[in-house]
């Protein structure tokens, strides 16, 4: 076991990658003499040369495109896009390219492309740095999303990542990168279809993933101490979307909140919430209920930003009300 | 008969003219059938026909080894005729059969075969240029001395990842060529209404790009032009831009009522249609007979009837297969 930074895990997982396969390489905006935006990849442009950390100009289009291309002729690329407000720049070819290439040609090519990016709020950068986009990704057939929200995971969906022939999608919320925890180099790859669960309760299930994962254990120790017991499901991948690990939990709960960071009119929250009515509809005591972002473009000052996200005390308050004797 | 050329000064020998005839031959039938099969009810969605523009793909392809990589368009019918893939599986694939060469997922506009590194028709404008830029990142990171191809119209240079590719094809002097089959529109709107340059060739020096035009009704020309480009990329001096200037005489699709151009600026362009040209070319050269051209309008003929009788008899893709591909098993 190493102590180590969500950072350091995703920049430890990328050097292992760089040092096993030859075909892997590191491609984005800055990932290398900047060493990446998020200081990701600081370092590895010395260790492995701009051959295989390569800088980017500013075409996410391109590059993206690139990477599938690359993926096509035999290299295993990883890209980075700085933010996911970004990624809007290279939807057409991740949707109409990336994602289709495989049906498309009759199962003739394979796009083997890890894809990361930085999602969510909570660091006071406004409209066009801080949204949570990535139910919009889970929405895509032919593609993975995979949402690593502990240190651990952070590592081992990487790899697992880099093991899938198809492109897999990693969403990074940034208010992670400094969190600390700990990483078992040798341990197994993780299983990235399944969603764990991180707290086990009884009295309710609080269905979470990424940056907010936090703030659901938050509320589930606060909901502890006045003896409501909470479930809490980490989600880990919004596609292929572990149903049945949901599911099982409202069966005994018989009660769900779902917590997304996104904006609450047809978010993941809401695939959630429908996937449990269409699968436990008859388990359920009260209706599921939501805690989502404001719907505003993510405000600058802080008390809006705080305003705007999920707080713990909405998941307490959703939770509480859920259960009579709470209420 | 005096001013005949001898076989020796010709500027291709007589069996490479005699080949170009009849590629372009094979896409001009291929084509005029697949309209027939589509006014049929054989062929469905939209297609795209090449006709006007053979000269541009055949010649340009004769340059490019089965090790290299093609990407083209959503019009890459003769692209893919000219690349070597049988008739058979491209009307089948038009037809929504099984044994078409994607399946029939992906129908006119989608054909792939990667044992070509034919790596498909991209539909959405300028969408597969990144992707052949990548391709040829491929082939320098592994050490393999192969270029890649990139096929494009006129109306991709409008859009934001023709600048793109071609400054990070520039950037990292990959080894690829950008061919532009300038057609004159993009879609309904002429070069000129969208275009405040409209020499195509000359947005190259922008990013540093060595380019060339050339006339792309003239199959010899297009493809020196093209063997040119080609030793320049696969000299390792980085990409190329070659501007292939042709121009469509059927509609943009066949659900176009071609409102947008007049009859006489049709009717001007067929006078240089490329195949006659090349033919009548033969014919000066003295490699052409009626009787010749008879045979050759024959055996294109029963290439093409085989296809449409390999597509109409060929089976559908069971609709319990539908889901599969989408995406794959982890390799062990």
């Amino acid at each position: 076991m190493t102590r180590m930074t969500y950072r350091e895990a995703m920049r430890a997982a990328l050097r292992k990658a760089l040092r096993d396969d030859p075909r892997v390489f590191l491609m984005g905006e800055d990932v290398g003499r900047y060493g990446g935006a998020f200081a990701v990849s600081l370092g590895l442009l010395g260790e492995f040369g701009p051959e295989r950390i390569r800088d980017t100009p500013l075409s996410e289009s391109a590059f993206v495109g690139a990477g599938i291309g690359a993926a096509l002729g035999g290299m295993h690329p990883i890209v980075e896009i700085m933010t996911i407000n970004f990624s809007m720049l290279a939807l057409d070819q991740i949707l109409n390219n990336a994602a289709a290439l495989r049906h498309m040609s009759g199962g003739q090519l394979r796009v083997p492309m890890v894809v990361r990016v930085a999602t969510g709020a909570g660091r006071q950068l406004a409209a066009q740095h801080s949204h949570s986009l990535e139910g919009w990704y889970a929405h895509i057939p032919g593609i993975r999303v995979l949402a690593p929200a502990t240190v651990a995971d952070a590592y081992g969906m990487l790899l697992a990542a880099l093991r899938e022939p198809d492109p897999v999608f990693i969403f990074e919320h940034a208010t992670l990168y400094p969190l600390e925890g700990e990483v078992e180099e040798q341990a197994p790859l993780p299983d990235i279809n399944r969603a764990a669960i991180v707290r086990a309760g009884g009295d309710a299930t609080l269905i979470t993933y990424g940056g907010s994962l936090g703030k659901t254990l938050a509320a589930g120790n606060q909901l502890a101490r006045e003896g409501l017991e909470a479930e809490v499901i980490d989600l880990r991948s919004l596609r292929p979307l572990d149903t049945e690990t949901v599911v099982e939990s409202v069966r005994k709960t018989h009660r769900a909140v779902v917590v997304d960071e996104a904006w609450r009119t047809g978010s993941f929250s809401a695939e959630v919430s429908a996937q449990i009515m269409e699968n436990a509809f008859d388990d359920l005591d009260a209706p599921v209920a939501r805690v989502c972002s404001a719907e505003v473009p993510m405000p600058y000052a802080r008390h809006l930003e705080e305003a705007a996200l999920p707080k713990v005390e909405e998941i307490v308050v959703a939770a509480r009300e859920l259960v009579p004797r709470h209420g | 008969m005096s001013t005949r050329p001898l076989a020796e000064n010709l500027p291709v020998t007589s069996e490479h003219a005699w080949f170009l005839l009849r590629e372009m031959l094979r896409i001009r039938r291929f084509e005029e059938k697949a309209a027939e099969m589509y006014s049929l009810g054989k062929i469905h969605g939209f297609l795209h026909l090449y006709i006007g523009e053979e000269a541009t793909g055949v010649g340009s392809m004769q340059t490019f080894t089965p090790e290299d990589s093609i990407v083209t368009t959503y019009r890459e019918h003769g692209h893919a005729l000219a690349r070597g893939m049988p008739a058979r599986e491209l009307m089948a694939e038009m037809f929504g059969k099984v044994t078409g060469c994607s399946r029939g997922h992906g129908g006119s506009m989608h054909f792939f075969d990667v044992r070509r590194r034919f790596f498909g028709g991209y539909a959405i404008v300028g969408g597969g240029m990144p992707i052949a830029v990548g391709l040829a990142l491929a082939d320098r990171m592994q050490n393999r001395p192969a270029i890649t191809a990139c096929y494009f119209g006129d109306g991709a240079v409008a859009e934001g990842e023709f600048h793109e590719s071609l400054n990070l094809a520039a950037l990292w002097k990959l080894p690829i060529v950008f061919l532009c089959e300038n057609n004159q529109y993009a879609m309904g709107t002429a070069l000129a209404r969208h275009q405040a340059q409209t020499d195509i060739s000359r947005k190259a020096a922008a990013y540093g790009l060595d380019s060339n035009a050339v006339d792309g009704m003239d199959v010899v020309a297009a493809e020196a032009a093209a063997r040119e480009a080609a030793a320049f990329v696969r000299s390792g001096k980085g990409p190329f831009l070659l501007e292939l200037r042709t121009y469509r005489f059927r509609a943009h699709s066949m659900a176009d009522p071609d409102l947008y151009r007049t009859k006489e600026e049709i009717a001007e362009w067929r006078k240089r249609d490329p195949v006659v040209l090349f033919e009548n070319r033969l014919r000066e050269w003295g490699i052409l007979t009626d009787e010749k051209l008879a045979a050759l309008e024959a055996e294109v003929e029963a290439e093409i009837a085989d296809a449409v009788r390999f597509a109409e008899e060929s089976p559908r893709e069971p609709v319990e297969d539908l889901l599969k591909d989408v995406c794959g098993p982890v390799p062990s």
